[in-house]
């Protein structure tokens, strides 16, 4: 007899944009339920996994950071075009966040105060330079830029939250409301 | 005052002619926001958050200045009243720069608390990203203009309970300011008693004990009714 098709596995990826890294720190403290996670769904793309390029038919990808140059825009849009489900993960790309404190100045004078005017040397982005993206006018969070499915607020949102979400969406669910789990912060 | 009879979300409900509608409807357990209400100060109905809806009147009531009257068919959570209380939250976050993760009263915020109960995950209109000036001109305390809400919590305490009247505002919409002494700088003021009581009271980290850092202020903004008991007592009077 033949045996039972096992259920598909699912594709999930995470994503790190204009953001510090520590909600991916957060994620890996999902500790254990991360084996549990893996047994059921398979990372695709990740900075914890050694991917190079975003792939296709992804079923859920967490994003983490706002979008503030112009390789983050880039990804975003793939992302957007490869995944099922998109999830603003963290403050940073559900609001902006600390990576949106500079949208009060002008790109020029932030690298000018920063660079010129301080004791470092101007880093050569910008077209041509091919170094390092250029930064966008203004900050954005994810869901100013591409349509996104659910918001994982919180600065880290702690794991039990990212475990709530995650298992919710990859069962076809919205993102638990929890009173005074979805706080920013 | 004579009692009257009136409906609060199709159950009767009793209170006094005249009593404030807020106060009638959370004594019958219905949790309504509020972030310029404070026990203790006058009411303004700036933050528009209780608002009902009161059947035949075509506008929506701000719940904390409009008193109870017989027959009254109020409702406090309609779709509409839900959607609106949401998005009045998400343009408090847009108009200012409430960054909670580098907030002073990050967790022990108002703001912060009120829009997660209403379920606010994501904010929905572009932010202005103002750079509004601080005042930290004050020996121990300071203030912060891109966290203010302009709920008018720090002027009223200052005027009704202190007496001194030393916090304003100026200017319209969007635009407007908290000020000290007809806008100088709050270290320099003259009227200021520095007692404080517009810290406590302030919902989020607009004004704030120097010297904290992320996290760290903790207000308690009922310390208002226990002075006003204190005072109408007269526990402290020789």
């Amino acid at each position: 007899m033949p045996e039972a098709e096992a259920p598909a596995r699912k594709r999930i990826a995470t994503a790190w944009l204009g953001g510090c890294s520590g909600c991916h720190m957060s994620f890996l403290d999902l500790d254990l339920r991360l084996i549990d996670l893996l047994a059921a769904a398979d990372l695709v793309f990740s900075p914890i996994a050694d991917i190079k390029a975003f792939p296709e038919g992804v079923d859920l990808t967490l994003v983490e950071g706002a979008v503030a140059n112009e390789e983050n825009l880039e990804l975003a849009h793939r992302i957007r075009a490869n995944s099922r489900i998109v999830a603003s993960f963290g403050d940073c790309a559900v609001t902006g966040n600390v990576t949106s404190l500079r949208n009060h100045l002008p790109v020029e004078e932030l690298l000018t105060g920063l660079y010129k005017a301080g004791s470092g040397s101007v880093p050569r982005s910008g077209e041509g330079a091919e170094i390092l993206p250029e930064l966008l006018p203004r900050v954005l969070p994810l869901h100013q830029v591409i349509a996104v499915d659910a918001f994982i607020p919180g600065c880290p949102p702690d794991p039990d939250r990212i475990w709530a979400a995650v298992t919710a969406l990859l069962d076809g669910r919205p993102v638990p409301s929890v009173e005074g789990e979805r706080t920013f912060g | 005052m004579p009692v009257v009879t009136l409906t609060i979300n199709d159950e009767l409900v009793s209170a006094l002619d005249g009593e404030l509608l807020l106060k009638v409807i959370r004594e019958q357990g219905v949790k309504l926001p509020t972030l310029c209400h404070l026990d203790g100060l006058s009411e303004r109905g700036g933050c528009r958050l209780c608002m009902v809806e009161v059947e035949g009147i075509h506008r929506l009531q701000s719940a904390c200045t409009t008193a109870a009257r017989e027959g009254m068919v109020v409702r406090t959570h309609t779709d509409r009243l839900v959607s609106y209380r949401k998005m009045i939250l998400e343009l408090l976050f847009a108009e200012r720069n409430h960054v909670c993760a580098v907030c002073v009263m990050n967790r022990h915020c108002e703001l912060q608390d009120v829009a997660a109960k209403a379920g606010v995950d994501h904010v929905r209109y572009d932010y202005l990203a103002t750079g509004l000036p601080m005042d930290t001109s004050h020996e121990r305390f300071g203030l912060d203009q891109n966290r203010c809400i302009l709920c008018g919590r720090c002027q009223r305490v200052c005027d009704e309970v202190e007496g001194a009247h030393t916090w304003d505002v100026m200017g319209r919409g969007a635009g407007s300011r908290v000020i000290t002494d007809l806008n100088h700088p709050w270290g320099e003021s003259r009227s200021c008693t520095s007692c404080g009581k517009c810290v406590q009271v302030c919902p989020t980290g607009a004004l704030f004990n120097k010297g904290v850092t992320v996290s760290e202020m903790e207000k308690e903004p009922e310390f208002l009714t226990r002075i006003l008991e204190g005072r109408e007592k007269k526990q402290w009077s020789r």
